[in-house]
């Protein structure tokens, strides 16, 4: 049981709200002595472990800190530069964290309006005439859920894939957007929702949802 | 369990205080345009914006599946009334190709207390409503238009508002709706 995330799209695709209501934390750190016996390549602006997992710490990893001081992209805080730190025999023995890396806002609006042409595709490519879009995606470590309003807004919830329910909860999250995003009167349409009262009636309805496991009632 | 938003769906108001609140607004109006016209003008505008964020709330509570024949939307506009304005309006006068219909109202609760001064004849006081079911008719991606072909105000029988369906909107209609 566990609910991941909640996004909403606005009709013309953009994201518009999201919440990362309780993303499992995955960090570890180690000591490691010269030389390092993983391979770090740098993507996206951040090291990540390329080969040689172990322990905890998989491929697809990013370095977070060095000796307790955090990374950011290729440097330190302080400005090192983290390879020709971790090339350095003797710099050694070096305490480093590794971790999933977090998505950064701009990804997630990236795979927000990723998932808008994907809805429509899946609504195209169906055999029977009048299909609805992608309404639920499953994977084996999480699902997604969808609901498209009659307007066009996609309220979407990625949980536990053992999560039942989803679509009530899709219901009531639709039920506060209009309770306390639209009849905000701050609030203009299809803009991003920066609404306090929205977060924190969402965030006690995910934890309802979360303990009874259902949509809550 | 009590939830907030279900707290919400039974709060009610006493509907004297919304028309008072309605006419202090229209009143406000005139004393900043001094032109009929604009008010009426401004009124359409005001309800629209109404309109569009409305219907989603009347959507999110009544889980209302798409209409495909004027006289689902008509039901669903007369319940609406029942939901925000505690008044069944009948439906009435269908045209013959069944794209436009009234409804008509014994009583209007935006003009409960409302006498209208001779000055005022051309003003259209709930336009208010007109500009509210244009706005919340095209979200969900129908073009109609609305006005009061009979109002109480004028010194008619009975208030009657028109409604036209004229087209709908196919490009707005979203992916997998359609």
């Amino acid at each position: 049981m566990g609910i991941y995330g909640v996004y909403i799209v606005s009709k013309s695709g953009g994201l518009i709200f999201n919440y990362d209501y309780n993303v499992p934390k995955i960090e570890t750190e180690q000591t490691f002595s010269y030389p390092l016996d993983l391979k770090l390549m740098l993507e996206n602006n951040r090291l990540l472990v390329s080969f040689g997992q172990r322990d905890n710490i998989k491929v697809g990893h990013v370095l977070l800190a060095i000796n307790g001081i955090p990374v950011a992209g290729r440097k330190l805080e302080d400005g090192k530069d983290a390879l020709d730190m971790l090339d350095d025999a003797t710099n050694y023995p070096l305490n480093l964290k590794f971790g999933r890396p977090k998505m950064t806002v701009n990804e997630k609006i990236f795979l927000a309006s990723m998932f808008y042409p994907l809805f429509a595709i899946a609504s195209q490519l169906s055999p029977e005439l009048r299909s609805s879009g992608i309404e639920t995606l499953e994977a084996d470590t999480f699902k997604l859920q969808c609901y498209q309003t009659l307007t066009g807004i996609k309220f979407m919830v990625i949980a536990d894939p053992s999560h039942a329910g989803l679509e009530q909860l899709l219901k009531k999250i639709y039920e506060l957007y209009t309770d306390y995003a639209l009849k905000n009167p701050f609030y203009s349409l299809e803009m991003p929702i920066r609404c306090e009262l929205f977060d924190t009636n969402l965030q006690v309805l995910l934890e309802q949802a979360d303990k009874n496991g259902i949509g809550a009632n | 369990m009590s939830r907030q938003s279900t707290r919400l769906d039974v709060k009610k108001v006493n509907s004297e205080l919304f028309t008072l609140t309605y006419g202090a607004i229209v009143s406000q109006l005139m004393k900043d345009y001094e032109n009929v016209e604009d008010v009426n003008k401004q009124l359409d505008r005001m309800g629209y914006n109404i309109g569009v964020r409305m219907v989603e709330d009347f959507l999110a509570r009544t889980n209302s599946a798409r209409c495909n024949d004027l006289r689902e939307t008509a039901d669903k506009i007369q319940y609406a009334f029942k939901m925000y304005l505690g008044i069944t309006p009948a439906l009435t006068n269908w045209s013959a190709a069944g794209d436009e219909f009234s409804l008509t109202f014994d009583s209007n609760p935006l003009t409960e207390f409302v006498e209208l001064p001779d000055n005022y004849q051309n003003l259209k006081y709930s336009n208010v409503l007109c500009g509210a079911l244009r706005g919340s008719c095209e979200m969900v991606q129908m073009d109609v238009s609305c006005w009061f072909a009979q109002d109480q105000l004028k010194g008619d029988l009975a208030t009657e508002l028109r409604i036209k369906f004229n087209k709908r909107l196919e490009d707005a209609i979203p992916a997998g709706e359609d």
